[in-house]
């Protein structure tokens, strides 16, 4: 089988810049209010795709299409990974996360009775093999898997440099290390798509920088594709590859960063009408 | 005191009893209840034995509502199930006692996950009400399926028996209790250690992220009805051993709602506080019992208040714990031991 990355971060079969997502035509609307209105978009394997837009845009909506949590009215979302077409409107939240789509949650939505090593493990879930009976057993398979998997997210509490909280209920952790955390628990699950909706909100800037860095390093290191959603301009200018503009549930801009600046309706939308200021 | 427990394998890192001093605890409680039974009198192996019952049932309450957050009034309706079929299964189909008590757990199993099903769309005081509905419909169904149960009439079982000696007296119960009590909660202390365990505390933190993660969540919650009715179905099914007989009111919503307050008291999302809820909850009412007997020579009249006294102290007891100690009695065990751990310099 052909693998664009055999690094164990990334379960993508794709090459770098091979099609692996693409949103065809998404209409959502929640009773007369429409949140996305005929979105159609591209993900190519091992880009950092950032989605921006003002607040209402859609940007979250369109998300959780792609995660199923939200059942688009109409449209297909395509995914491409182990040679296969998957229809991800078809599919339940679970059976999506079994193709490698990980994300992380605008609000933090860790589970905050449990130890980061727990949050990290269930991340694994997918992964996992024990059942009723090995488990309440533990002495054998179980305990087997539960150290081969421990070794492997020491890798990532390595790359996140949290190894001093490993054992820290990760309700009692400080704002910005529950973001990081979070991250974890995402690449815990071998993303082949890796999915952050505000991975930077409400953080200081020493803790932007190294949240963008873990990014760049899962990214370049990893060749792991990521979308992202954030509003700090100069973080999407700067670490994105793609930028894609969402405006009232429309897709106003898609291209580099450097056409994106440049767009009228995007300015516009950003900015407002330039004669509306003047009148 | 101590500088510090450095692990060199990740296999001493997850053990349970991590320290010499944990393992030296657990050999003394494991020796305690050896020698108990030799040492106590009639009246003091009954309440070991009923708490030993309480307990298992205790932790099978606590997988579904503790660490899964479902919760549950259905639980006295969930021991019916188990205490008729051992006792159906032994006097009817005259099946050893030890053998109706898997299929006793298997049929509650069954039971508890059909009546888990409305768990998809309904959550926390939601699905309380329809295990409610639960409780009513199996203890409608006990008191009017005369010709299976027997009706509002008390089912008298076999006396257990095992090589020709009886083995619901006190102390020979004592045993069996002990084994099965001792499996559960190893059962269920290594199944929060697991994937399936760790999946379920997912479920009742943050359903959502839970599933998009993976965890395919009502059949993750089915399962936590099944493995919970399991064990509470083993509770009742024991209950009908070592009693003889089996009421029906003996498991009306009154005892879901007792067991609440054990798992409550105790600790909710701990095996080890659902057995100290129990050495709470079965000790409480006996020694007020005995109180109030003593003083009855005192204070005139006192032995007809007991009920009441009983009833109100419960009553406050609850309240209390809920205001000072919402995490129970396993974590004021947890506090005590930490205190010492770090004695003298206890900052």
């Amino acid at each position: 089988m052909p693998r664009g990355f055999t690094h164990v971060l990334n379960s993508s079969t794709l090459q770098p810049g091979e099609l692996q997502l693409k949103v065809d035509n998404l209409h959502l609307s929640f009773g007369g209010v429409q949140a996305l209105r005929g979105v159609s978009l591209e993900v190519r394997q091992s880009e950092i795709a950032a989605i921006i837009g003002p607040n209402g845009a859609g940007k979250t909506s369109l998300l959780n299409c792609i995660s199923g949590l939200y059942r688009p009215q109409n449209g297909r979302i395509h995914f491409y990974n182990n040679n296969q077409e998957y229809e991800l409107t078809r599919l339940k939240p679970y059976q999506i996360a079994r193709l490698g789509i990980a994300r992380s949650f605008q609000n933090i939505e860790l589970f905050k009775h449990m130890t980061v090593l727990d949050n990290l493990m269930l991340g694994r879930h997918v992964h996992l093999k024990a059942n009723i009976f090995t488990g309440g057993l533990y002495w054998g398979p179980a305990q087997r898997e539960e150290i081969d998997n421990r070794r492997f997210l020491e890798d990532i509490i390595d790359l996140l440099e949290i190894e001093a909280i490993r054992k820290k209920p990760v309700g009692t952790l400080a704002y910005g290390l529950q973001k990081r955390v979070e991250l974890g628990r995402a690449l815990a699950l071998q993303p082949s798509l890796l999915i952050l909706d505000e991975p930077m909100a409400g953080m200081n800037a020493e803790e932007k920088e190294d949240m963008a860095r873990f990014i760049l390093d899962v990214n370049e290191e990893h060749g792991v594709t990521v979308i992202i959603i954030e509003h700090d301009m100069g973080v999407v200018m700067d670490i994105s590859d793609h930028v894609i503009v969402l405006d009232f549930g429309a897709k106003i801009g898609d291209g580099t960063p450097d056409e994106v600046q440049r767009n009228p309706d995007v300015i516009r939308a950003y900015l407002g009408e330039e004669h509306n200021i003047l009148q | 005191m101590e500088s510090g427990i450095f692990h060199t394998t990740y296999e001493s890192d997850m053990a349970l009893r991590r320290t010499p001093l944990m393992r030296l605890r657990l050999i003394l409680v494991i020796a305690a209840a050896l020698i108990f039974p030799f040492l106590a009198n009639g009246y003091q192996l009954t309440l070991a034995n009923q708490i030993g019952i309480t307990a298992i049932g205790a932790i099978g309450l606590n997988i579904l509502t503790g660490f899964t957050g479902q919760i549950s009034l259905g639980q006295g309706a969930f021991m019916a199930v188990g205490a008729y079929s051992s006792g159906l299964l032994a006097a009817r189909l005259g099946m050893p006692w030890w053998l109706t008590l898997p299929f006793s757990c298997i049929i509650t199993a069954v039971v508890g996950a059909i009546f888990g099903i409305p768990s998809l769309r309904l959550k926390g005081l939601y699905l309380a009400i329809a295990t409610l509905a639960a409780q009513q419909i199996i203890e409608w169904l006990i008191t009017h399926w005369t010709v299976l149960t027997g009706g509002v009439e008390a089912l008298v079982v076999p006396t257990p028996t095992l090589f020709g000696i009886r083995m619901n007296d006190d102390f020979n119960f004592y045993w069996i209790m002990l084994l099965l009590l001792s499996a559960t909660t190893l059962f269920a202390v290594n199944l929060f250690r697991t994937k399936i365990g760790r999946a379920f505390i997912a479920i009742r933190d943050q359903d959502i992220a839970a599933e998009v993660m993976g965890v395919n969540t009502f059949q993750y919650k089915l399962l936590a009805f099944a493995t919970s009715s399991f064990f509470v179905g083993l509770s009742g099914a024991l209950v009908a051993q070592y009693r003889n007989i089996v009421n029906y009111e003996r498991f009306t919503i009154e005892t879901s709602i007792l067991y609440l307050a054990v798992i409550i008291i105790g600790g909710l999302g701990s095996v080890s506080g659902s057995i100290y809820g129990s050495v709470f909850m079965v000790l409480l009412p006996a020694i007020l019992t005995n109180l109030g007997r003593a003083l009855g020579g005192v204070i005139p009249g006192m032995s007809r208040l007991i009920p009441f006294i009983q009833q109100g102290v419960f009553g406050i007891t609850i309240i209390l714990f809920l205001i000072f100690e919402p995490e129970g009695l396993a974590k004021i065990w947890r506090d005590i031991k930490d205190y010492f751990r770090l004695w003298p310099f206890s900052y």
